[in-house]
């Protein structure tokens, strides 16, 4: 295949043109934040928080696809205040009562205002009246904690995986339910699939969690993004 | 020179935010040495006998002594520091905010929970001498301006300390990335 050549933050790669920003930038080594983006499941675009500036504009990195003298830049002081605007208003808009939830520590979005050194939220919180389910026999759905993602649907893009969740109702009273089908005869695998589908703690393996101590978590001691960045 | 003066208080909290403060282990003798406190559970002055420099409150607002004890504690320090997740966002006693009003609330936990037993009378608590349950917890900084937060439930004792150092002696803050949890 033909190689072209994209700049990002003002270094020049020799990259292929049917892959996005996002992974010619993981690629190298160079970190764009993301929450709705999972590995695997087809990227839809919607959190915002991997925008960066592409030819001077502001797009999504992990849906926009590369292409020749294309110039990139990932880190301005700008994007880096946005993307943590983003984060302050999920934390507002929902109920985080971070102390209490099954998955803080291992939590992305949590991760991100780790990392966005988030004393507090701009923003004055709404606390939503939404509700726990927790009729399934191996899961809870914690409507306070779900940040529409939609991740966990957008998995039975694969052929081989069916639905488990969808969306019900729209606009702001949109949100998942269980697919009564398909997670009928959920084994414990298939549960812990599901959480780890969820970049917070709305959807729930039951009769499971705190079950790594505090300074062992996976965003103790380093930030999200770590990984990729090649630092320790 | 004379010391920065210190108050500290804890409202809607559960202590744990002073616990951790107390957590700085030998480096409570540096404290001593570095200021002076006024109101505070610590020395149990139970009002300001003075202006004070540093006010540090622990806990949101859940009732009306909560908000009188606030805005006393923003008259009266001249800096105001917000400790720990309750502070901060109401924490957990701000779990009833999303649940049910406050009329649901008090009828759950004086008539109709499993567990309460003498109360033929059916009484829910209303006495000029009580404090007004509020309708929902508010976080510290929905009340009053607050200059500085510091999060964790309770906060890691060195974040406490780090920011009355910093403080108290007008350097930057240092803020390593473990230190910063909301747990
Ligand atoms: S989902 Fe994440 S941010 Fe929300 S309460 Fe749980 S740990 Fe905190
Ligand atoms: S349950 Fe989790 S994965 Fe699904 S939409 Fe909500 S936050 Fe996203
Ligand atoms: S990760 Fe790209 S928009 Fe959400």
């Amino acid at each position: 295949m033909s190689k072209i050549t994209v700049t990002i933050n003002g270094k020049a790669y020799l990259t292929e043109p049917d892959k996005t920003i996002l992974q010619v930038a993981t690629e190298n080594k160079i970190y764009i934040p993301t929450l709705c983006f999972l590995e695997g499941i087809k990227a839809q675009g919607s959190c915002r928080i991997c925008t960066c500036m592409v030819n001077g504009k502001m797009m999504t990195a992990c849906t926009t696809p590369v292409n020749d003298g294309m110039e990139v830049v990932t880190n301005t002081e700008e994007l880096e205040k946005l993307r943590s605007k983003i984060v302050e208003l999920l934390f507002a808009e929902g109920n985080h009562f971070c102390p209490s939830c099954e998955r803080s520590g291992n939590c992305e979005l949590q991760a991100l205002a780790y990392r966005y050194k988030i004393m507090v939220p701009e923003f004055d919180y709404i606390y939503p009246a939404r509700d726990v389910d927790a009729i399934h026999p191996k899961l809870i759905i914690d409507h306070n904690r779900c940040i529409l993602c939609k991740r966990c649907i957008r998995r039975k893009k694969e052929p081989e995986n069916p639905t488990w969740f969808v969306f019900e109702n729209r606009g702001n009273k949109v949100k998942i339910n269980f697919d009564k089908e398909h997670t009928a005869d959920m084994d414990d695998e298939m549960a812990q699939k599901a959480m780890d589908t969820c970049p917070v703690g709305a959807i729930i393996h039951k009769e499971k969690g705190y079950d790594v101590p505090i300074g062992r978590r996976k965003y103790d001691k380093n930030p999200i993004g770590s990984d990729i960045e090649g630092k320790e | 020179m004379s010391k920065p003066i210190v108050a500290t208080t804890s409202l809607a909290g559960c202590f744990g935010c002073h616990m951790s403060f107390l957590d700085i282990d030998e480096r409570i003798l540096d404290l001593i040495e570095l200021v002076e406190f006024n109101k505070s559970p610590i020395d149990d002055i139970k009002t300001f006998t003075k202006k004070c420099d540093i006010g540090i409150i622990e806990g949101g607002c859940c009732n009306s002594e909560n908000v009188h004890v606030l805005q006393e504690f923003r008259k009266n320090c001249k800096t105001l520091v917000v400790i720990g997740e309750c502070a901060i966002m109401g924490g957990l006693p701000a779990l009833r905010n999303n649940v049910a009003p406050i009329s649901e609330c008090l009828e759950e936990a004086y008539l109709n929970c499993v567990s309460v037993q003498a109360n033929d009378e059916k009484i829910i608590p209303n006495d000029d001498e009580l404090p007004m349950i509020l309708d929902k917890v508010y976080p510290c900084h929905e009340v009053v301006k607050i200059d500085y937060f510091i999060p964790g439930c309770a906060p890691r004792a060195d974040l406490i300390w780090n920011a009355l150092v910093a403080l108290v002696t007008g350097n930057e803050m240092e803020l390593p990335y473990e230190v910063i949890k909301y747990d």
